[in-house]
């Protein structure tokens, strides 16, 4: 139990759109390059509709499960991986960011994503994850998703597409909503109130 | 001219309720129309200050019967109308946080210039408006300084206006100011950013709604569940009371924790008005046998 009371989150709003992208955010390596792959998806509403006005953020480890701990992400000079990344949906509610495949941080574990999904109208950051399909062993054994029913379960498991990248939507409300995770279960957050 | 530009680049269609929903943006195809009526139907402020209140007491009648105080705001919160689509409607789901989410990403000086925190240089000339100092410190819910890591802040300048292209509020965007600052925490968790007090701006939740004035704030801690996007607050903001936005946190202290102190310490001499506010990130998650788990690889401080 934390001693101090965090302060409160508020949304990102409409107008984040000229203070948080910056040039290569979206980049994690130089698309092209060699085990670079394609993340994209899209980011729906209740009503199914698309978002215009999203941002993700990825922290991820590199493709041998090293956590790296190396400056750079916001000047980024096209060789150093900082496993993070930044990028505001399109016009259509798509965002896409250049990544690898991320290792297993243990032998046999699940290999994830970590993501943080902000935009107008959402209160407060949600956080999620991204999990690599193909290893049904280690998918099975994950904790986070044998806690899951199966259904709700593939909302955080990404597609992997035929150029080799991978898919992964969002769904902030409704049918096939994804899940989103609460950390700090010593702090009210949430929405069921 | 000017068009008014929605988030889809469509043309507004007044028979799409998902449509007028999403538009929060004052339209500009006339120099005044964000302060015309928009429509016989739209909804007033007594309205959404009437929904406000009816959700506000009955959070207070909880915690009279003791409900644990609500320390984030509501993510189903719907005076805030674009929330109502936006909003989760399962629980979030509660996990431990593993490997990746018990580090953070790190940032430093290469990623900052030291000049990126004073927002009032960043042009040819002096912007317009009540120059500013706001400084604070950054902790973790244990009290230790967040150090070295990336703060970067937004906002409308004295005019209530943004820079953002669909920002179309008919106040005068200013030459000399865009309004965006970063900078990396001191060793002590300390941040500072100079800037412009930004004005309150209009927009299109209800008629006749206007934002308290805000600094938009983003952070980083030393775990990635500590990441916040937040805004912070002006003493004495008369519109408090009307916006959903900042009552999306019904608890009264909660909310002040959003609210920066006037400091007469911060302020300097024939030159800016100085404001404190310090920033509470959760708790830290991070334990021995997770770190050892790792060797050193992101072990970088304890």
């Amino acid at each position: 139990m934390s001693k101090l009371t965090a302060t409160p989150g508020q949304t990102v709003g409409p107008f984040f759109g000229y203070a948080l992208p910056f040039p290569k955010d979206n980049e994690l390596l130089a698309p092209g390059s060699p085990g670079s792959i394609r993340l994209q998806g899209t980011v729906y509403d209740g009503a199914g509709h698309t978002i215009p006005d999203a941002i993700l953020e990825i922290w991820q480890p590199d493709s041998e499960g090293n956590i790296v701990q190396r400056t750079g992400s916001l000047v980024r000079d096209g060789y150093t991986f900082t496993g993070w990344g930044r990028a505001s949906v399109g016009n259509t509610g798509v965002y896409t960011f250049t990544t690898v495949n991320p290792g297993p941080t243990k032998p046999g574990s699940a290999p994830f994503i970590s993501v943080t999904v902000f935009a107008r109208g959402l209160m407060n950051r949600l956080f999620t994850r991204i999990y690599l399909p193909g290893d049904k062993e280690a998918l099975a054994n994950d904790p986070l998703l044998s806690s899951l029913p199966e259904d709700r379960r593939n909302t955080l498991i990404a597609r992997r597409d035929p150029d080799g990248g991978l898919t992964w939507d969002v769904r902030l409300q409704g049918e096939g909503e994804t899940v989103f995770l609460d950390f700090h279960a010593d702090t009210t957050e949430g929405a069921a109130q | 001219m000017l068009q008014a530009v929605n988030p889809k680049n469509q043309a507004v269609n007044p028979e799409d309720p998902e449509q007028n929903e999403a538009d929060e943006l004052v339209p500009a195809a006339e120099p005044k129309a964000g302060h015309a009526p928009l429509d016989a139907a739209v909804e007033t402020q007594a309205d959404l200050s009437a929904e406000i209140q009816s959700i506000g007491d009955a959070y207070r009648r909880a915690l009279k019967d003791g409900a644990a105080p609500e320390t984030q705001p509501r993510l189903d919160y719907a005076p805030y109308r674009s929330s109502i689509l936006r909003h989760p409607t399962k629980s979030l789901h509660h996990a431990d946080p593993e490997t990746i989410e018990l580090y953070s990403p790190a940032f430093g000086h290469q990623d900052v210039h030291a000049l990126e925190s004073d927002l009032t240089i960043q042009h040819n000339g002096e912007p317009q408006g009540e120059r500013m100092i706001v400084q604070g410190r950054v902790l973790d819910g244990d009290g230790h300084p967040v150090a070295g890591q990336l703060v970067e802040i937004w906002q409308a300048n004295a005019a209530g206006r943004y820079i953002h292209k669909r920002d179309q509020h008919p106040a005068p965007l200013d030459p000399n100011f865009t309004g965006v600052g970063r900078c990396i925490t001191g060793p002590d968790g300390s941040y500072r950013f100079t800037t412009i007090k930004p004005g309150a701006y209009p927009w299109k939740n209800h008629l006749n709604a206007w934002r308290p004035a805000h600094i938009h704030f983003s952070l980083f801690g030393t775990e990635f569940t500590q990441r916040i996007v937040t805004q912070m607050y002006f003493p004495g903001d008369q519109l408090f009371p009307l916006d959903p936005i900042y009552q999306s946190i019904v608890d009264q202290d909660a909310r002040d924790r959003l609210v920066a102190a006037y400091d007469h310490s911060l302020t300097s001499p024939e030159w800016a008005l100085g404001y404190r506010w310090d920033i509470i990130l959760t708790g830290s998650k991070r334990t021995w046998t997770e770190n050892e788990a790792f060797g050193a690889s992101g072990d970088d401080e304890e």
